[in-house]
């Protein structure tokens, strides 16, 4: 087909006038379709059963979600007098609130907006590489953000506190995905780091580190964070559910992104270092310079797996009590005007995930075919 | 330190009077023993190189003659005798061990190259960070150098788009933007097709013929050693064999040694 767009001698490709090839099969749609979809009987015995199967389910599903689903209403009842067999897509749109707010104070809720905003544009520099100031504005999201998003969400320093307990559905993920995410990968490539270590001590500590949380599920280190730390903390001393939630969240990813990491680091042949070593330049600096650059990019397909992992197990905290959208979800259902309707609810909590996983898996293909071409490079 | 420089291209030094010897001495080895695990790799190495001198240094495989070469900035530790370089002794002492490398380059077999970065950005990452040069002069010396080995069109592209002898051609540029005193070649040319090893060595006789530099090159091509070489070191089984002014080496061997090998190597 791109030989079509090509600008060739004219008479080279286009099929001449006279040509015996019929009008029809002469479009570049009509022939790759006719080339993949009917070529041979099979073929075309593949494609009708397959049209068959795609068209019997969708157009259900179809019919439910869409063309009889409903989007405003006030409970489930007045859904099923609207229509009495479709998607009751109300319980969402009611109820928007409580999925992306969860037990926030409404009046606050400006707070978690001021805040995601924030985050957009603590994002744009980490993601944009050829942004202009790019190293400033790196400052803003490595430091400034962070303090200013605590500031907003915790509050404090003039405005109303709000308990952590009260952080729920959407924010709660972003709060425990951002966090979870941003320090897993440093932490993953400092233990990484030491488990290649030459001094035995850093070795030994990082392995049992990393094989010890590795062996355990997260949710029994989401117990412990919830029940078995406030032991060891002395009488009175309380610490915050949802910082043990993060720190443990942070601790588990970092073990995998140290093995992922760590796989990155073999794949590089020893003369990059001697290499590096013989200009003069000192460990950690070729490490910044030389070694990380080249580990991260062939890491790069694991630590975003490693990023959709964790950012999906948020939802884990569900059991110790904290309101992921799930939970929310859930709750909602439990509500006498909406009770039944889980299917639509869990619909929409999965296309929620679902579209922030495809999200960071997209972009981390863009990087990925963006370092290929060579284009990229960060000094 | 020593002012004048040698003399012309390809003619040795003067023999120094034994009063400034010691400020002309730039690598001194005296008794290197090195193992690896229980094999000896380097068993007594005794090498003096005065400023501008340049060694040719030959041997079989396992003859330990990239070893040694390894030794002298470090790549590989020695473990029993002393090695100093410009004055400096190569301890265990971090700070000296990064001094030592800043004034000693290294051209490796395979190039070593960043393939993360573009040939020019390859030349100016040690000039920046460990020079502490700005960006800008460190380019223009970089463009200098990449001119000087012929590949001054290729500054803006990655080390996977270009050939084995002008990556081996950049590697040799990248050494020679920090300035150092001494080169060390491992194996230069081994790696690389035949068509592209003259292109290298004519950048090496280029430098060596420039004056000034103070090479060690590991290689078996003979031509180059007879060309600019001040001496010839045979190495086998871990100890220096023989070594001579080139002449003498090629043409009057006085080992039995020495004389296998340079049939094996003039005749395949």
């Amino acid at each position: 087909m791109s030989e079509q767009t090509a600008p060739p001698p004219p008479a080279a490709r286009a099929p001449a006038p006279d040509d015996d090839t019929p009008l029809l099969a002469r479009n570049p749609v009509v022939s790759w379709v006719w080339t993949n979809f009917f070529s041979t009987p099979l073929n075309i015995a593949l494609t009708v059963i397959s049209v068959w199967f795609i068209w019997s389910v969708g157009s259900a599903f179809l019919e439910w979600a869409v063309f009889n689903g409903v989007l405003f209403a006030d409970s489930r009842a007045h859904c099923r007098e609207i229509v009495e067999h479709g998607a009751c897509w109300a319980v969402v749109s009611s109820r928007i609130d409580s999925f992306l707010y969860g037990l926030y104070p409404p009046a606050q809720h400006w707070r978690i907006n001021i805040t995601f905003l924030l985050l957009v544009a603590a994002l744009v520099p980490v993601l944009w590489d050829t942004m202009p100031h790019r190293k400033r504005a790196l400052l803003y999201s490595a430091f400034v953000f962070p303090v200013l998003a605590v500031w907003l969400l915790v509050g404090g320093l003039g405005l109303e506190p709000v308990s952590t307990k009260k952080f729920s559905g959407f924010m709660l993920t972003l709060v425990i995905g951002v966090t979870g995410i941003t320090l897993s990968l440093p932490l993953g490539i400092l233990l990484a780091l030491a488990r290649r270590s030459s001094l035995p001590v850093l070795r030994i500590l990082s392995v049992v580190f990393i094989e010890f949380i590795r062996g355990v599920p997260l949710i029994t280190l989401l117990f412990i964070a919830s029940v078995l730390l406030s032991y060891f903390l002395p009488p009175g001393a309380s610490f915050d559910l949802i910082i043990r939630v993060l720190i443990m969240v942070t601790l588990f990813a970092s073990a995998y992104m140290a093995e992922v990491i760590r796989g990155g680091f073999q794949s590089i042949p020893a003369g990059q270092y001697e290499a590096a070593q013989a200009l003069g330049l000192g460990y950690w600096r070729s490490l910044q310079k030389v070694i990380l650059p080249q580990v991260l990019k062939v890491s790069i397909p694991g630590i975003v797996n490693s990023f959709i992992g964790l950012y999906k197990d948020t939802t884990l905290v569900i059991i110790i009590g904290l309101f992921d959208p799930l939970g929310i979800g859930r709750s909602l259902l439990s509500d006498a005007a909406w009770a039944g309707l889980s299917a639509e609810v869990y619909l929409f909590v999965a296309l929620f995930y679902f579209c922030s996983c495809f999200a960071m898996s997209r972009y981390s293909l863009y990087v990925e075919r963006k370092l290929e071409r060579g284009q990229s490079h960060d000094r | 330190m020593n002012d004048h420089a040698p003399a012309g291209p390809a003619v040795p030094a003067a023999a120094p009077s034994d009063a400034d010897a010691d400020a002309q001495m730039i690598i001194r080895l005296a008794d290197v023993h090195k193992w690896f695990g229980k094999f000896h790799v380097l068993r007594g190495i005794n090498m003096d190189v005065r400023r501008g001198e340049r060694f040719v240094i030959c041997g079989p495989s396992g003859s330990g003659k990239s070893t040694l070469i390894r030794c002298i900035n470090r790549l590989e530790e020695h473990q029993r005798g002393d090695i100093i370089v410009d004055g400096i002794p190569l301890t265990n002492d971090l700070k000296n061990i990064n001094e030592i490398r800043r004034e000693v380059g290294m051209v490796f077999q395979s190039f070593n190259l960043f393939p993360h970065l573009t040939v020019l950005e390859n030349c100016t990452l040690a000039p920046i960070w460990v020079r502490k040069q700005s960006q800008k002069e460190s380019e223009e010396v970089a463009m200098s150098f990449l001119e000087r080995v012929r590949i001054p069109e290729q500054a803006r592209k990655y080390p996977g788009q270009l050939s084995g002898g002008q990556q081996q051609r950049a590697a040799i540029a990248r050494s020679l933007c920090m300035n150092p005193k001494v080169m060390l070649f491992d194996e230069p040319t081994s790696a690389l097709d035949p068509e592209m090893i003259s292109e290298v060595l004519d950048v090496m006789v280029e430098l060596a013929e420039s004056g000034g530099m103070t090479m060690l090159c590991v290689t078996h091509e003979m031509g180059f050693a007879r060309r600019v070489a001040h001496k010839v070191i045979f190495m086998d089984g871990g100890e220096i064999v023989e070594e001579n002014e080139p002449e003498e080496f090629f043409n009057n061997p006085q080992r039995e040694r020495t004389k296998t090998f340079l049939r094996q190597i003039l005749h395949h």
